[in-house]
């Protein structure tokens, strides 16, 4: 049989406040284990939480750039269960009164606009982490991270395909970046998601039994654990059996996904309210305020960036996606000086060649926008050809000092447009292709490119291939 | 020694005059520490040392002209449930035999800031869990009144040290009576605060909703001295605030009671509370009514269901407040186990008292799927109902005057088997944590054994300043004054 599949989304995002939800502690990813930790975050005996007014801030926020209800009286729960990684044995989160509920996220799937409703964003502390060191029987917990902000954003069951789920993700993940308030490395675990997938026959309105899946830590993971899902299920169900509601744990090396729990064992986490932190009260206008600081998120750029500047929805989407990558190209055209096309052909081209091999970000580069921008201009008023220019830009990737004249001076660079030396040059190379020549006058007038290559060549690169061209043009 | 029998007020003027020193003071005190343990039991443990440094430093400041705040010199005893830096804080239970926290709770370090020598740290109810002191892992505490009987609980070291001389001050702390249930059975006074008047941070919590910290002492005077050194708002507590705070609640206490209204909740006075204690209550009604206040009946109908309600809302959070000790990284560890899990239950069957395990049963229960809406919804719903009613009373009346306890002390051994009977204790002043408010505790008489009779004065919101101005007049007007009971000074 044909099925459908559906998927929800749970990502719990690490936020970048400076310090901790419920305590004074830095929120530093890297330290020496167990050096960022208070009495209040390892819930020692009688310490009390109080909550960091930038974590709802940064939530709100989120809750803005996807059209969230923001819910102005809130309070905080308890989730209680027993593992050695959660030091009060409860972790405080939300229950039924979510930060922000009801929103909604759209983007672009294959060159289709696709909407997934977004259920809830809560705020909530992560836990610390298991250590198991070869070394040491037991394991070791690592604190740190304890009292670390999250987010957890849940999504409506509208994500219909591997595909969808990822350009989803993607979506999140920039907007995070965006707002600047996740640093999103998936790698240091600041992103991670429970991926809840079911099938149902094809053209059914009614969902099948979903599994949750847990763990997943990697875009790509979430794909591979759907795609695995999605056969697991498949399989089973033409077999004639049933799907049983569970949760399971993605395995990212072996690439199954192995049963965590079922639904017996369903853990009763016994929410209650946080009795000891407040009702969170927001005025109106502080959420309007905060509304005002949200910047064009991706979405809007792409858009803009097609209507205002012409750009394929390619190339629209991949600079608009990469928060400093658009920012580097928003600057790069203030003032005027240079078009977006340029602009946009560099940063796609050879700079994203650059940092592509050397797996770095564009703000790790010395180059900055002005810089680019000179070297742009150059190319516009022919100072320079774009080899040249070429050349010049890998000089200045990584030295933000040298100045660009000089080095077109040094390296001799400069577009020679000398009318006297340039007809030198094609009179030598008229001279030399005497059936290019002959081929031209019968009417193969592409032989000119040659022929420009060729007095290109002779001059170097330096010489200007426009004039050259012409000179050609009024010489053969 | 005269010291003993003298209030804090009345041995900061001696102070202050130069009569006499901190030093001599904390000697007495400490003599009579000597004295009394072995019957009194009111102590887990003792900081002499640190108290005789805080109180050569006081004299060292007061020879130099220092100006001190009222209380310095002044020896207080601290309930063990409250966090001390250094020095063992164990909530009277095996769990936490050995806990030495890194930190001090913020009323600590507020006793610290205004230099009152600290003698140690007194016996309680395991957890603040009981009426009697007799729930201590460690030792039972005995009403120096009367050695066969029980000081009464959970605040019961506190109260016993203060009533018997080993201490001037002591810290409790009141999650449905623990203050004031002591305070009236050992004879002196206790507050309980408003939730929120007094900083939670470093108080093990029980249940965090009711918790309070407050002053327990031999005067109102006394307590207001107290109140005013704790209370207040701390950054370290979601949950306190300044509202109504006074810097000195002493200058408030010459208002007047004159043209006070002060209501006479009925169900506080019928069935289950013993006549005499009724009658004594009564009795300072008279006074207060004598001094120009005017005396009403007003009603609380819902009370008789408080005592349920109190307990599905304080079990449910302490069940899960108490979660934490696992044993992984202090106190307590089983010494038998195989695996984590094992650990854990058996750390947690050996280290955990009877009573204890029996509330986190309970409230683990009454916040289980299916019977979350049944129990603590419904708990929770009570706690709005009582609060209206208690608003409807404060409409008209300045404060409301119940017996603290339907009894005097009880025996010890009395009450353990029947764990509800126990419970019953606190009958007149779990509503009060319910409803978050502010009530004074203090002795109105004796009954026929010679027991001390503790009336109880309900405040509103922030009201401190009222009760404890009530509670001064009507010291005065009776003659009240604190005496070390005979058992305990011989």
């Amino acid at each position: 049989m044909e099925y459908e599949v559906v998927i929800g989304l749970e990502i719990h995002a690490e936020l970048s406040t400076k310090t901790k939800i419920y305590c004074g502690c830095k929120n530093s990813f890297g330290s020496e284990v167990n050096s960022q930790c208070c009495p209040i975050c390892l819930g020692m005996p009688g310490t009390l939480p109080t909550l960091n007014k930038e974590v709802v801030e940064y939530a709100i926020r989120m809750g803005h750039a996807t059209h969230c209800t923001i819910n102005n009286v809130t309070k905080q729960d308890r989730k209680n269960y027993i593992y050695p990684d959660l030091p009060k044995a409860y972790q405080i989160s939300q229950y039924d009164i979510p930060l922000c509920e009801n929103g909604y996220l759209d983007f672009m799937v294959d060159g289709e606009k696709k909407r997934v409703g977004i259920t809830r964003i809560h705020i909530e502390e992560d836990a610390g982490k298991l250590i198991h060191a070869e070394s040491f029987e037991g394991s070791l917990v690592d604190f740190n991270r304890c009292g670390v902000p999250l987010i957890e954003i849940v999504s409506e069951p509208d994500i219909r395909s591997p595909e969808e789920a990822h350009a989803y993700l993607e979506t999140i993940r920039s907007i995070l970046l965006y707002l600047d308030i996740s640093d999103c490395k998936m790698q240091e675990g600041s992103l991670r998601c429970d991926v809840n997938v079911s099938l149902m026959p094809k053209g059914s309105n009614t969902f099948g039994t979903r599994c949750e899946m847990k763990n997943v830590n990697t875009f790509s993971g979430a794909v591979r654990a759907i795609e695995y899902e999605m056969a697991r299920q498949k399989e089973i169900l033409d077999a004639g059996g049933v799907i049983e509601q569970e949760t399971r744990r993605w395995n990212d090396a072996k690439g199954v996904t192995e049963l965590l729990r079922s639904k017996e064992d369903a853990q009763d986490y016994r929410y209650f309210p946080e009795p000891d932190l407040r009702t969170i009260y927001i005025p109106e206008v502080h959420v309007e305020e905060l509304k005002a600081t949200i910047p064009e998120l991706p979405n809007q750029k792409i858009e803009r960036y097609m209507t205002s500047y012409g750009l394929p929805q390619k190339e629209a989407t991949l600079i608009a996606e990469d928060v400093s990558r658009s920012r580097f190209f928003e600057q790069c055209l203030e003032g005027g000086k240079v078009a977006p096309k340029s602009v946009c052909n560099w940063l796609l081209g050879d700079i994203a060649k650059v940092l592509n091999e050397r797996g770095c970000e564009l703000d790790d580069l010395a180059l900055t926008p002005e810089r680019l921008v000179e070297l742009i201009s150059l190319i516009d008023q022919k100072t320079i050809s774009t080899t040249s220019a070429k050349t010049v830009l890998e000089c200045i990737l990584d030295d933000g000092e040298i100045a660009i004249d000089q080095i077109v001076k040094d390296k001799g660079l400069a577009q020679v447009s000398d009318t006297a030396v340039l007809e030198a040059i094609v009179t030598e190379v008229l001279a030399e292709n005497a059936k290019a020549v002959e081929d031209y006058h019968s009417g193969k007038t592409n032989v000119l490119g040659f022929l420009v290559g060729q007095c290109m060549k002779r001059s170097k690169g330096q010489g200007n291939p426009g004039l050259m061209r012409q000179l050609l043009e009024e010489k053969i | 020694m005269e010291l003993i029998q003298k209030t804090a007020a009345q041995l900061h003027q001696l102070l202050r005059d130069r009569e006499i020193t901190a030093a001599e003071i904390t000697d007495a005190v400490f003599a009579q520490i000597a004295a009394c343990e072995p019957q009194v039991q009111s102590y887990l443990a003792l900081t002499e040392e640190s108290a005789r440094k805080t109180a050569a430093l006081v004299d060292e400041k007061l020879a130099a002209g220092e100006e001190l705040p009222p209380l310095a010199g002044i020896p207080i005893a601290i309930k063990d449930n409250l966090c001390t830096e250094g020095v063992t804080t164990t909530c009277a239970s095996k769990m936490l035999y050995n806990f030495v926290p890194p930190y001090s709770a913020t009323v600590v370090k507020k006793v610290e800031e205004n230099l009152l020598p600290i003698t140690g740290k007194v016996n309680l109810d395991e957890f603040a869990m009981g009426s009697s002191c007799e729930n201590s892992h460690f030792q039972k505490t005995h009403n120096p009144h009367d050695l066969s009987r029980v000081p009464g609980g959970s605040s019961g070291g506190s109260a016993a040290s203060v009533a018997a001389g080993e201490a001037v001050l002591a810290l409790g702390s009141d999650t449905g009576g623990s203050i004031r249930q002591p305070a009236s059975f050992c004879g002196i006074v206790g507050l309980k605060p408003t939730y929120g008047a007094v900083s939670r941070y470093g108080l093990v919590a029980f249940a965090s909703s009711l918790d309070q910290v407050g002053p327990m002492a031999r005067s109102c005077e006394d307590t207001a001295m107290l109140f005013s050194a704790i209370s207040g708002a701390d950054e370290m507590d979601a949950t306190s605030c300044d509202r109504g705070h006074r810097a000195d609640y002493r200058d408030y206490l010459a208002r007047d009671v004159k043209g006070m209204t002060i209501g006479i909740p009925k169900e506080y006075f019928g069935e289950g509370i013993d006549e005499e204690v009724s009658a004594a209550v009564m009795q300072a009604a008279e006074v207060f009514r004598s001094l120009g206040a005017q005396v009403k009946e007003v009603s609380l109908p819902s009370s008789p269901h408080a005592l349920s309600a109190y307990y599905i809302i304080s079990s449910a959070e302490a069940s899960s407040n108490l979660a934490r000790f696992d044993g992984v990284k202090y106190g307590y560890r089983s010494e038998h186990y195989q695996n984590l899990q094992e650990m854990y239950v058996n750390t947690r069957t050996e280290g955990f008292g009877a009573e204890v395990k029996r509330r986190i049963m309970l409230g683990t229960y009454v916040l289980s799927s299916g019977y979350f809406d049944a129990y603590y919804k419904k708990g929770k719903a009570f706690q709005s109902a009582l609060c209206a009613e208690f608003d409807a009373c404060f409409a008209d009346c300045d404060f409301l005057l119940t017996p603290t306890v339907p009894q005097t002390a009880f025996k010890l051994g009395e009450n353990v088997d029947d764990p509800v009977k126990m419970y019953k204790s606190d009958i007149c002043t779990v509503p009060v944590n319910i409803a978050g408010l502010p009530a004074l505790a203090m002795p109105c008489g004796r009954d026929s054994q010679g027991l001390p009779i503790g009336m109880q004065l309900i405040g509103p919101h922030f009201g401190e300043d009222v009760l404890l101005s009530a509670g001064h007049h009507y010291e005065q007007a009776t003659g009240h004054q604190f005496t070390v009971p005979a058992i305990a000074s011989k």
